[in-house]
């Protein structure tokens, strides 16, 4: 008898709590150990950090992360989180998604389980046509690709380029992009040098020695960031190619912030194409930046990864309060479309068309500033759309 | 002239990518010869050496030099403490418990590198001097690159002459001959080996923290090259240190021509010479017949 009342006692004590807060659960994958493990934590930082500055927004809701770790690009490692996430943890919401193979790899599932899925790295452009579930709150790589194609031959004056690309499928969307603008615009990009894989990075030394010899205007390199770009400077500035006056260009993937500094001199007039940096000038980063320096020490910086986890989270805060914490994937979409937010990066738009981010990119060129390399912007393209899928090119035409 | 200096460039970025292999895994080679010690934990201790130089020259404002020795110190004693703890208690096991043990050992050390160093990349800070590019006369070339190959000309010399003309070597070319007939000859094989041991995981901590301008330091070091590493190695035979000098050039010079010819391969093709080769030569390139 009085294990019975225990447990109408228990079963009341549940629904009230339930009645308290509606708990939402986002599913998290992303990859917390390996190579990707600093990207982790910089998304996973950017989502904590919005939770964490607008309790306002998120109440009477409770969201919950639950995180899981998918190790590697590979994609095996991811498929298998998302599903354990969808059937084992009854998430409401999926996210995260640092390697566009992951995403690729993923889209089955997602488009299976049914629940809203927000993309908040992975560039390759054709992964929102992949699910209808897809939503991507971080870039295409053709935002910043075909703006920079464009720019290093109506500005920079580039007649002949070179790209070095890391080969895997952003990569080869980095390229198609940079090559399309810049030809459609009178350059020529005379050799394209696939540069190893996204899992280790290479010794950049014989591809760079290859791209010197052909003595481009410009040489657009894509790599992943963090480590990459590290050693990409590095052996730029180490082969003599600014001296050659070869103009190292590229998507800010090369100058991410939290590899900057580390970078120094060596740093110093690379000119690149992106949506954020930490030294974009607008009211809205300089909160998010002294924000974050104040959570996660002033040693620390956020850069494009954090930002796309910061506004990604606003996307999915902005989901739960619209359907009142019911979220139902079909709704969550028509609540997404055409939603706008005032992002660090500057104001961002989900094109209702495609699902996909509608932002601003910026020009910018790094200096020595007060000691430090300084992102000094130097152009800026407003409501900048995916390129890829706004033309129809290969995988982004509809099927 | 052109020719020229592109042949002299492809030579010296190869050599110095050579050099960095040999100097890692001439250790390895050793203890794999010595003691038939699968030691996939190899790469880790080079790690651990960048680290360690990393730190010295970060936090105590060590210059390089110093912290290279540094380096090589703290690392050889540090695998001499795991050797008689750990590694002595598996020499009579099996292969694949050896395997199991060192790669369990390489996921420890990554996830305490990670724990203390947090996963991003480490920068190494070369002095100014070995920066920027000289001129050789036929070309103009990184300077580190040249260094490097210098110190690894340095170091073949000093292994060289210290395995065929001291008494130490005497024994350890003894015993990677015929183990049994050098323990009956009154060769103590377990200080030996401690000591080749610990001497070839700081061989492999100096070339973690050389190296560290072309392949980085991040935890999972330990991991990325070891491939690389066990090639070198089994292409240059088992326990001879020219036969990995000339493995480690080898393999630096082709993998960087064809990278450079033939960047759409990939790192395909270091793999398939490498089948080739033991195919042709199970016992290594220059290897003794087993």
């Amino acid at each position: 008898m009085i294990k019975r009342i225990a447990a109408v006692l228990a079963a009341l004590a549940l629904t009230a709590a339930g009645a308290e807060a509606q708990e939402v659960k986002v599913g998290v994958n992303l990859p917390y150990t390996g190579i990707g493990a600093e990207f982790a934590q910089l998304v996973d930082r950017g989502m904590e950090l919005y939770l964490k500055l607008n309790p306002d927004k998120v109440r009477p809701y409770k969201i919950t992360l639950i995180k899981r770790d998918v190790k590697d690009p590979g994609g095996a490692n991811a498929k298998i989180v998302v599903q354990e996430l969808l059937t084992q943890d009854n998430v409401d919401v999926l996210a995260g998604w640092i390697y566009s193979p992951n995403a690729i790899a993923s889209a089955p599932i997602v488009t299976a389980g049914k629940k809203l899925a927000v993309i908040m790295n992975a560039g390759t452009a054709h992964i929102t046509t992949l699910s209808p579930y897809y939503v991507r709150t971080s870039f295409s790589m053709w935002h910043a690709g075909y703006a920079l194609g464009e720019a290093a031959a109506k500005l920079m004056h580039a007649k002949t380029a070179v790209v070095g690309y890391t080969d895997f499928p952003p990569g080869k969307d980095s390229l198609a992009a940079f090559k399309r603008a810049f030809e459609s615009h009178g350059g020529k990009v005379v050799d394209e040098i696939p540069m190893g894989s996204a899992g280790a990075v290479p010794d950049f030394t014989p591809f760079f020695q290859r791209a010197k010899d052909k003595k481009p205007d410009v040489f657009f390199v894509f790599v992943p960031a963090g480590d990459h770009a590290a050693a990409v400077v590095k052996t730029y500035a180490a082969l003599g190619m600014r001296e050659a006056g070869i103009r190292l260009i590229g998507p800010g993937d090369i100058t991410q912030d939290t590899k900057l500094q580390a970078m120094g001199a060596a740093a110093v007039g690379l000119v690149t194409m992106h949506h954020y940096h930490a030294d974009l000038e607008n009211a809205e980063n300089k909160r998010f930046v002294e924000a974050w320096k104040k959570e996660y020490g002033a040693a620390t910086t956020p850069d494009f990864m954090a930002v796309g986890g910061y506004d990604g989270m606003a996307a999915i805060v902005h989901v739960v309060q619209t359907l009142k914490g019911k979220v139902d994937a079909d709704k969550a979409l028509e609540a997404l479309k055409g939603w706008k937010f005032n992002s660090p990066r500057g104001p961002i738009m989900i094109d209702p068309v495609t699902r996909d981010i509608v932002m601003n990119e910026y020009l910018s060129e790094a200096v020595m500033k007060d000691g430090r390399v300084f992102q000094k912007v130097i152009g800026r393209i407003d409501a900048v759309k995916d390129a890829c899928k706004e033309q129809k090119i290969g995988p982004c035409a509809p099927k | 002239m052109i020719v020229g200096a592109d042949v002299a460039s492809v030579l010296l970025g190869g050599v110095a990518a050579g050099m960095v292999l040999f100097i890692v895994s001439v250790g390895l080679s050793i203890t794999m010869g010595l003691m038939g010690f699968v030691n996939l934990a190899h790469g880790g201790f080079a790690m651990l050496g960048g680290y360690a130089i990393v730190y010295a020259m970060k936090v105590w404002g060590l210059g390089f030099v110093p912290a290279l020795v540094f380096g090589f110190v703290v690392t050889a004693a540090g695998s001499a403490v795991l050797e008689r703890l750990l590694y002595a208690r598996l020499y009579k096991a099996a292969e694949l418990d050896q395997v199991l043990f060192t790669i369990g050992l390489v996921f420890i050390m990554i996830a305490a590198v990670t724990l203390w160093f947090g996963p991003e990349n480490q920068p190494v800070a070369l002095p100014a001097m070995l920066q920027g590019q000289i001129d050789l006369g036929i070309t103009r070339y990184r300077t580190y690159s040249v260094v490097l190959i210098a110190i690894g000309i340095v170091i073949v010399a000093g292994l060289w002459l210290g395995f065929e003309r001291t008494r130490m070597g005497a024994q350890i070319r003894a015993a990677v001959d015929n183990r049994r007939m050098a323990e009956s000859l009154g060769i103590n094989i377990d200080r030996l080996f401690t000591a080749t041991f610990a001497f070839g995981s700081g061989m492999a901590a100096l070339g973690g923290g050389l190296g560290a301008e072309f392949l980085g330091l991040d935890p999972q070091y330990a991991l990325k090259y070891l491939v690389y590493f066990l090639i070198v190695v089994a292409v240059g035979g088992l326990g001879r240190v020219t036969g990995v000098f000339y493995a480690a050039l080898l393999i630096g010079v082709l993998d960087f021509v064809l990278k450079k010819y033939l960047p759409q391969g990939g790192a395909l093709f270091i793999y398939a010479l490498t089948i080739l080769v033991l195919l042709w030569r199970p016992q290594g390139l220059f290897g003794a017949r087993a």
